[in-house]
Formats: structure tokens, sequence, C-alpha cells
């Protein structure tokens, strides 16, 4: 079993180390058990913080990873054993898990949480109340429409993507691109509408954005973009041009929205989710993390939500050292949290892999591989600096490059360190 | 330290391998090879990253 004391440092990401103080008499509530709460609490605890721990989340299953939803466990591959978080269990972390239990309000003045099972007092607090699934605008939205965001959802698709099922998907962002990808690996007919021209351009600027439409093509999956839906049912789409859809299930893929409005009037800034600054801070002694919070990154010049895996992680991480900053009196001891955000998305046969921001960038550049080989590697320009790294199922190639993002290396250094040992496939 | 891959959870995002090098490496037949299952206590830090940072939570250290 590992042993958490030997967690004794925070890594280069994670800012000051908390000293322990006198934490063993402060209480730390974290709202959210999915990743980012979870990896709030281990991040706490590991930094040395002794005091209470109490989770609180809203939904009654056990802490369980996201990701596989829309890939592995919806197609089934994957049973619910490799969903959960911390399969290992909680008693190392020594804290109150909380399920089935929904923040309803909270005093940044008074430091009082409000709960469904009542109210609860704190020192600290770590917002971690992630997004949920945005619906179509009325009159379009329609109950019997699917959505992938929980475990329930994922079940209760998964059943209705049976081999020759119509799906029709609306919105070829990643859940609503790999939701097709699942459905037609287990031989549904797909459609994805899409409201853009080009699905994915703002994540991965224009071209590279159109190497991964083709992906729907090349597997046999019909995409159309630029439509406007005039109409639904619970099985049927209508666009503005008179062309309708019919499917068995409807799938709405359109994004997520931050969970906030239970901090409506708590004192907290609300705008793009929780507003943060640098150091994941929302108020003095709380911090909000995950896909709920904005914060300004000076990496890339930019106040942004990431709603992303790995940013959840590292987030929380970051977060929980700012927290203690500010438990043990010291928050001008807490650092701005500057990571390289990193996102991946398995499409078909396809890894879609992506280190940094392409926010404003200057130039792209494939610099191995080929769009029609199936396997590429592409990198961003912002001015003379190296800005992103987008990988086709070329993962230790695209990894390469983490530390240089890091290191913000100049656009020359990226290109000297192209692999050149093997062409891509060979 | 002894590393534990669950090969079945593996995906070869490779973040591993951008931590801890010396010890994981996903080769171009996208594939994970464990390079030193028993690692010192002194690549322990980097290993915990990436551990931290597997997106699959593929790794475990025992």
């Amino acid at each position: 079993m590992p042993d958490p004391s030997h967690h004794d440092r925070v890594t280069n990401t994670s800012g000051a180390v908390g000293s322990v103080g006198d934490g063993e008499r402060k209480h730390v509530v974290i709202v959210g058990a999915s990743l980012a709460g979870l990896r709030s609490a281990e991040a706490l605890r590991a930094h040395g913080f002794v005091g209470r721990l109490t989770i609180v989340g809203d939904e009654g299953s056990a802490p369980y990873d996201r990701p596989p939803l829309s890939k592995q466990y919806l197609s089934g591959a994957w049973g619910e054993e490799k969903l959960w978080l911390r399969a290992r269990g909680f008693d190392e972390l020594n804290l109150d898990l909380q399920l089935n239990v929904r923040a309803e309000s909270l005093d940044v003045a008074s430091l009082a949480l409000s709960t469904s099972t009542g109210d609860i007092a704190f020192d600290g607090l770590v917002i971690a109340t992630g997004a949920r699934p945005r619906r179509l605008p009325e009159p379009l939205d329609h109950g019997d429409h699917a959505v992938v965001r929980t475990k329930a959802h994922s079940d209760e698709l998964r059943d209705k993507l049976r081999d020759g099922a119509k799906v029709v998907v609306i919105g070829a962002g990643f859940i609503g691109a790999e939701v097709a990808a699942t459905a037609r690996c287990r031989g549904c007919e797909v459609t994805i509408l899409e409201a853009a021209p080009l699905p994915l351009e703002r994540q991965l600027g224009p071209d590279m954005a159109g190497v991964c439409a083709g992906l729907h093509e090349r597997n046999g999956v019909t995409l159309h973009t630029g439509v406007t839906i005039v109409a639904t049912t619970a099985k049927s789409v209508t666009l503005a041009d008179g062309r309708s859809f019919a499917a068995d299930v409807v799938v709405v893929g359109v994004g997520v929205q931050p969970n906030i409005e239970w901090l409506q009037g708590s004192g907290l800034t609300l705008g793009n989710g929780i507003e943060c600054d640098e150091t994941c801070r929302a108020a003095p002694s709380i911090v909000a993390v995950g896909d709920v919070a904005c914060w300004p990154n000076a990496r890339y010049d930019e106040r942004a939500r990431v709603e992303h895996w790995t940013n959840a992680a590292e987030m929380a991480e970051h977060g929980a050292a700012t927290l203690l900053a500010d438990l043990n009196g010291t928050p001008e001891a807490a650092l701005s949290y500057m990571p390289v955000p990193y996102f991946w998305s398995d499409q078909y046969a396809t890894k879609i892999q992506f280190l940094g921001r392409v926010g404003g960038f200057d130039e792209v550049r494939v610099v191995a591989g080929a769009a029609d080989s199936g396997k590429l590697l592409a990198l961003y320009r912002r001015g003379d600096r190296v800005v992103g790294a987008l990988g086709l199922s070329m993962p230790r190639h695209v990894m390469a490059y983490r530390r240089l993002l890091l290191e913000n290396a100049s656009w020359r250094e990226a290109l000297a360190s192209v692999p050149v040992a093997k062409a891509p496939g060979a | 330290m002894k590393i534990v891959v669950d090969f079945d959870k593996c995906q070869s995002n490779a973040l591993c391998m951008s931590a801890a090098p010396e010890v994981f490496e996903v080769r171009d037949d996208g594939y994970l090879y464990i390079l030193q299952e028993n690692p010192g206590e002194e690549m322990r830090a980097k290993v915990e990253e990436a551990v931290r940072l597997c997106p699959t939570q593929a790794i475990t250290i025992e």
C-alpha cells in the first residue's frame, strides 16, 4: 500500500510546501467528489494537512472517472470496476466522504456552507463542483435526448447503441466525436450535426481541425457542418434547409456549463465559472479547481476555464497548496498556477493529443507524419515561441514536447527536437 | 518500490514517459514498456508524478 508519509514534497506545478502549522485544529471542506475534489483531498494530505477533511458530492455513486464514459465504458469494453477513483479506498486519507449531499449555498463572510443535509462550518473550502451538459435551447430541447456526463448517462445510452441503430449526434466537439466513434464501433449508423463550419477549430486551429474532422468520414460516419437545427423530436432532427434525420437515439454534445448557480449571492465573483486569481484563490481560504474554475494562466496571457481531465488533476494539487498557504497565515506564499494544459481524445483508432494552447497562434507546422497517414505531429508557434503540440497517434513524440512547453522553449528549439530517427509508422 | 501497470487501462498517453523516462517508454508500436520494474528510491518523486499524471490511472506503486 502506498504510504502517505512519502508524499512529503510538492511538485513544480504545485507551489509552496504546505507546513502542518496549526492544521490539526482546522476543518477543510471540499465540495465535489469527482476527480478534482478527490485530488484536492490527496494533495492536502500529501502537503501535510492533518486537520478535519470533509468531501460532499451530489452523486450517489462512489467517486468515478469520467473520460471512459464516452469511450471504453460506453462501448462495453470496460466494466465499472475500471471507473472507480481510488479503487484502493479512502481510509488512508482519513476523511468524511458524504455522498448524495448537494451544496446549496455559501456565505463567504461567515465561512458557512449549506447543504441538502445541513450546514457545515469550515476554515478552508475547495470548490470543485464541475460542470453539467448544456442542453439545446428551447424549444429544441427534449427530455429523451441523451447526454453523456455521468455513469448513469453512459449506462442508459449504451443500451441504445445496438448494432444497426440509427444515431444522430448533435455537436462534433470531443464528447460528440467520441460518442460517434463508439457508436460506430458498436455497429450503429451515425450522423453528426454540427453548427460551426468546422468542429474543434477553436481548440486546434482550422488546418488541424480539418484533419480531425476527416476522421469521421474515413470511419463511415457522416458529418454535416454549418447546420441550423429548427426542430427536434425524441427521434428526429430537422434542419433549416428542410433536411430531416430520423434516429433511434439523439445524442446532444454541445458543451458544458459550470455548476455555479448555488453560489449566487455567496460573495464570490461569478462569470465564466468562478473567477479566481492566478493562484486558484476565489476568496481568502477558498479555492476553486477543475471545470468550474476560471483563472488567468500567465503562461498564455489568457483567463480561461479548462474542461479537461489533466487540468482537474493538476489544478487540484495547486489549489491545495494555495489553500494551505492561506490557512497557515502566509497567503503571499501562494504561487501562480501556470500549467501547460493537456487533453486527449480517442476517436476510432486514432489518439488525438494536444499540449498547450492555440489561442492567437501565428503558424502551425506539420513536422512529422502526414494527415493522410493517420499519424501526425504538428507544432504551433506564437511569435518566436512554441505554444502547442498536436499528435495523432504519435504519443511518444508529442510528449517529448511537454518539457519544452513547460520551459517556454523557443520555436527554434522546438524544431530542433523534431523526431528524425524513424518515419512515423516505420 | 515496485511499479505495477494495468495494461488493460493503459492507453499509451505517454505522460508517464514525460515524467519518468528512465522508467516508462511508449514506443513507436504504441505500447508502453516498463524499463525498470523496481526503480530505486531516488526515482520516487518522478514515478509519483507519473502516477498522478496518468490519465487512465493505470500505474500503481507497491
